[in-house]
Order: structure tokens, then C-alpha cells, then sequence
């Protein structure tokens, strides 16, 4: 298992080779990024979380989305729901502290929505956040930018 | 499995956090320099492969089209493998049968010269070493494939067997046929488009059966059979020529057969129900666990003969404990290990391969239960992340097999 494992991670990291059909993914400039590749946007104290164009190209066709459930605290930095394409599985982790407030179930019958609008159709939980500050802790649209033309170009 | 130790496909378990990917370009630096490559590896980096380790070969899990869009257009049009990475090799003597014979559970004797099957190499308690095509070419010589990730260690268990064997006094030797390359032709279109690139009547050949001949200007070894469920070929070509080979075939077909990548080939498989060497198969798991009882051929079953004959005779007269099955399910795709539950939370079994079906737009799965709850329709629950879903046991293939045989 450890060895399947060594290799899972090693193909997975092989499977980030740059994109084919675009030179860059699309990237909004109002929103927050984290360098597991969500995004959020934030309207007061409410943030609206979901995963960027570049991780949905890496991943490929999204067959399901595991959602959490309405009332479930998330963490920053830490998972809360999964995503699945035909060969693998991707933690999706909070960019927010908080509470879930709503959940898209849309994507319980159209996992693809992350695939065709994941900025806008495609998002994922709705978060009352408890700590604005943490949003210090992401990358403005530039600096996401940047952040995933050094990690394409690493590997 | 032909395919080789395809765990990625049912293992990978990405986590998009910066810090796993530090940890992981490491490793992948490491690996990479050590990888052997086919003769075909520039050719698949020109055509936008991107190349993995597998079983210690650079090997692409995918091209420009997605790993779904790939599966469907072999089952509707054609796919080009590189499967090169396997092992062809020649057993010759006047007692090359009865030697395999004492290796493998097939009929090896009973083949017709230019038929072969899928066999399995046994340990001494029955267990599988490895599965196998093996072809007898004429009655003192077999071409048989190997998996990549069992190659070292069959080799090493035909070797030790075979000088046993021969300190006997049985005539037998061997060729490793690391001069050729393989290829897996598959699909629809894989004998209109081969029937180009050879003189020999290609409608002659049926499943199962093996030719030498001219492909495209060089002497060839080929076999109809595959491991994706569709009519097609494996070739193999001299490695100078198989480049060339390659491209003309995807110049005759016009585009419309594509090269596919060893994500594509494993759901597949998959679809077509066939074991992965690795996830489905081990070591522990004999042939009548795996549902292979077929291809014990009727005078083994009377003769044994082969080693850890005793235990899988003795399972095939009282039945084995657990068994092979497929599943649809609910949720999540199920992936390899993911526990089995019978409806009232008891565990019965776990999951060997599961993922999603691109022809079947569904989750598919294969498995191990409990012999006596192995009937198609009975009601489990696979546990994913934690999580009971829904799933039933189901015969297969899930995809109907398309095999070219004599009607």
C-alpha cells in the first residue's frame, strides 16, 4: 500500500504537466487564491469557495463532487470535500475558516459544472467566515498566476 | 493483466497542497532519471504524451484527449498502444510444452500450432505469479507476453525451472525478445486498418490466433487479442521499425484511430471486466478466486500437473472461499481497498478496481466477497472516505466484449 501510494503521488505530480489546449488557465482578478488551487470571493463577512480553472484542467473530467454538509465548521488549509475524475481523486481544501452555509447541490447531478464555469456555476460551499484576516494568508490573481507557471514549469 | 501494474489508475489519490508537491518533485527527480524508455518515447512526447512511471518505464498515461474521450474512441473507432514496457519471450525444444505445462494451468499441449490463451503462471500454493498471453507458434516453440511489473520475477522463476528441468534432461531454451516492441492495436477499425499494411487476408485470423508475417515492410508477430474487450491486435515489430509502423498506422486510418495512453487502456480493462495484475490478482489469489476456472483446461483439471495444483483442485471441487465480482454503485467511484459491506455493516470483501465508466457513464468496480454472497443483484455498501454507499453485485464485462470469432 505505501508503495502504491510513492507511486499514486508521483503520477499525480507527473499529471501536472503544462496545459495542452491553452497557454494559461483563466484567473479573476477579484478573487483570493490558495496553492492547493481553490478560489474564494468574499462579500462581507461571507466567502463563496471553489476550485480554479488550473486545477480543473489537472484534473480532468469531474465525475463526482463530495460536499459537505450545511453547518459543518471548515478550517483553512484543511479538506472538506473531494473531487473525482475518471482516474483520481483530489482533496478539496477550505482557503476560509468558518461555518458551511450552503452547499451547490447542483453539482450532485452535474459534477462537469467545475469543469465548465468553475468560477461561476461550478462553485462549491458558501462559508460564513469567522477570521477575515486569514485572507492575508492567499495570493491576489497575480501572484496566483505566477504560482502556477512555477509549478507547470517544475514539472 | 496485460496492461501491467497499473495501480495509478486506482491509487492516485491527489492532495492540491503546496507541500505535498515539494515532496513529491523530489521523488519524481529521482525516479525519473532511472527510467527506461521504449523505442516509441520520443514519438510520444512529439504527440503531446505525458509520460508517467510505470514499472520502472517512462510510459504516457494520456495525450491530448482526455482519458474519456480515449476509452470511447477505441470502443468506436480505434486506440494505438505502446505497450512495449510487457516482456515477449520464446520458450524452444522439443519439450517446451511440457515445461510451461509444470508453470502454467493452461492446456498447453492441446493448443493448435498458431492458437494461443491467457494463462496463469502459479506459485506453490496456487497463488498467481503473473497472467499471461502464451501462443504456441509451432509444437516446439511458444511466444508468450509478461507483465511489466512481473517481469523480473518471471524471468527468475522460468529460469530457476528451467535448469531444474534441464539437468532432466528436457530439451528446452529461451529468447527474451528485447529487440522487439510491442503494440496493441484495438477497436473497430484495427483490422481495416491493418489489412492495409499487409498482403495476408486478415479476416482468416480469429481471436486468439498468431501469424508471422509482413507488416508494413517488416517480419512481425501477431496476435488477435487484446486487453481492452474489442477486436484488435498485438504486434510485434523490431524496434528499428516500429516507429514507422506506428505512424502508418495512424496515417491509414485517417485520424480516426488515436493514440491511447495507460490511463484509457484501464478503464478499459475495466469495462471489460479483465484482472490488473497487481489490484485484482496477487500473489494470494488463486485463478478459481479470480474466476479463471476457464482457463484450466479439462485434462489440467484431471491431471494437476502444475504447481499448487493440490489447492486450486481442492477449490474446485469444494469451491473457493471468496470470489471475483463486479459492482455498480452509488457516489463516489469506488477505488482499490475500499471496503465491502454486506446491508447490515458486516464486512464481506474489498474493492481490487473500481472507477468511473466513460461508455457506461457510471461507476463500475471489481471486487472480493465472500463466496455465497457473490450472486449478481446482491445488495453491498462500499465504504469510501468513511462513507457507506450503495452497490450491486454485478456479472461481467460491463461493456460487451467484442471478440472477432468464427460465427
Amino acid at each position: 500500500m505505501a508503495c502504491r501510494q510513492l507511486w499514486a503521488s508521483r503520477a499525480a505530480s507527473y499529471l501536472r504537466i503544462s496545459v495542452f489546449h491553452r497557454s494559461f488557465s483563466n484567473v479573476l482578478n477579484d478573487l483570493k487564491y490558495a496553492d492547493s488551487h481553490e478560489w474564494v470571493k468574499v462579500d462581507g463577512n461571507s466567502a463563496t469557495v471553489g476550485i480554479t480553472d488550473h486545477a480543473q484542467d489537472h484534473l480532468g473530467e469531474v465525475v463526482y463532487v463530495e460536499l459537505p454538509e450545511v453547518g459543518a465548521t471548515v478550517t483553512q488549509g484543511e479538506g472538506f470535500g473531494a473531487a473525482e475524475s475518471v482516474k483520481a481523486t483530489s482533496d478539496i481544501n477550505s482557503p476560509v475558516s468558518g461555518k458551511v452555509v450552503e452547499v451547490n447541490e447542483k453539482l450532485t447531478s452535474s459534477p462537469a459544472l467545475v469543469n465548465t464555469s468553475p468560477y461561476k456555476d461550478g462553485w462549491i460551499i458558501k462559508v460564513e467566515m469567522s477570521d477575515s484576516g486569514e485572507l492575508n494568508n492567499l495570493m491576489d490573481s497575480e501572484k496566483y498566476s505566477k504560482f502556477c507557471e512555477e509549478e507547470d514549469s517544475n514539472h | 493483466m496485460r496492461g501491467g501494474l497499473w495501480q495509478l489508475g486506482q491509487s492516485i489519490t491527489r492532495r492540491l497542497a503546496h507541500g505535498d508537491k515539494k515532496a513529491v518533485a523530489r521523488r519524481c527527480f529521482a525516479s525519473e532519471a532511472e527510467l527506461k524508455k521504449t523505442v516509441f518515447h520520443d514519438f510520444h512526447v512529439a504527440h503531446g504524451g505525458k509520460m508517467v512511471p510505470f514499472a520502472g518505464w517512462s510510459m504516457p498515461i494520456q495525450y491530448k484527449d482526455s482519458i474519456m474521450d480515449s476509452t470511447i474512441n477505441c470502443r468506436e473507432n480505434g486506440s494505438l498502444f505502446d505497450v512495449s514496457h510487457m516482456c515477449g519471450l520464446s520458450l524452444k525444444g522439443k519439450d517446451a510444452a511440457p515445461f510451461l505445462e509444470k508453470l502454467v494451468i493452461a492446456d498447453v499441449a492441446g493448443l493448435a500450432p498458431g492458437t494461443g490463451t491467457l494463462t496463469v503462471f502459479t506459485n506453490e500454493k496456487g497463488g498467481a505469479i503473473d497472467d499471461s498471453v502464451i501462443t504456441k507458434v509451432t509444437d516446439d516453440h511458444i511466444y508468450l507476453v509478461v507483465n511489466a511489473g512481473c517481469r523480473d520475477k518471471d524471468l527468475a522463476h522460468i529460469e530457476e525451472h528451467m535448469k531444474a528441468f534441464k539437468a532432466k534432461g528436457g530439451d528446452v531454451s529461451w529468447h527474451i525478445h528485447d529487440e522487439r516492441s510491442l503494440l496493441a492495436l484495438q477497436g473497430p477499425l484495427a483490422a481495416p486498418v491493418l489489412q492495409h499494411l499487409t498482403k495476408e487476408d486478415l479476416s482468416k485470423l480469429y481471436f486468439g490466433e498468431f501469424r508471422v508475417l509482413d507488416i508494413n515492410g517488416s517480419e512481425c508477430f501477431l496476435t488477435r487479442t487484446g486487453y481492452t474487450g474489442e477486436d484488435g491486435f498485438e504486434i510485434s515489430v523490431p524496434s528499428e521499425h516500429g516507429v514507422d509502423l506506428a505512424k502508418a498506422i495512424l496515417e491509414k486510418s485517417e485520424g480516426k484511430v488515436r493514440l491511447t495512453g495507460l490511463g484509457a487502456r484501464d478503464s478499459l480493462r475495466l469495462e471489460a471486466g479483465l484482472c490488473l495484475y497487481g489490484n485484482d490478482m496477487e500473489q494470494h489469489i488463486t485463478p478459481i478466486e479470480a474466476g479463471l476456472t476457464w482457463a484450466i483446461g479439462k485434462r489440467r483439471r484431471a491431471e494437476g500437473g502444475f504447481l499448487g495444483a493440490d489447492v486450486i483442485l481442492k477449490q474446485l471441487e469444494e469451491g473457493p472461499k471468496i470470489r471475483r465480482v463486479g459492482f455498480f454503485s452509488s457516489g463516489p467511484p469506488p477505488r482499490s481497498h475500499s471496503e465491502i459491506q454486506d446491508e447490515g455493516g458486516n464486512n464481506i470483501g474489498e474493492i481490487t478496481s473500481g472507477g468511473f465508466s466513460p461508455c457506461l457513464q457510471k461507476n463500475i468496480a471489481m471486487g472480493y466477497v465472500k463466496s455465497g454472497l457473490h450472486k449478481a443483484a446482491t445488495k453491498v455498501k462500499i465504504i469510501i472516505r468513511g462513507k457507506p454507499n450503495e452497490g450491486v453485485v454485478t456479472k461481467m464485462p460491463f461493456v460487451p466484449t467484442k471478440y472477432y470469432k468464427p460465427s
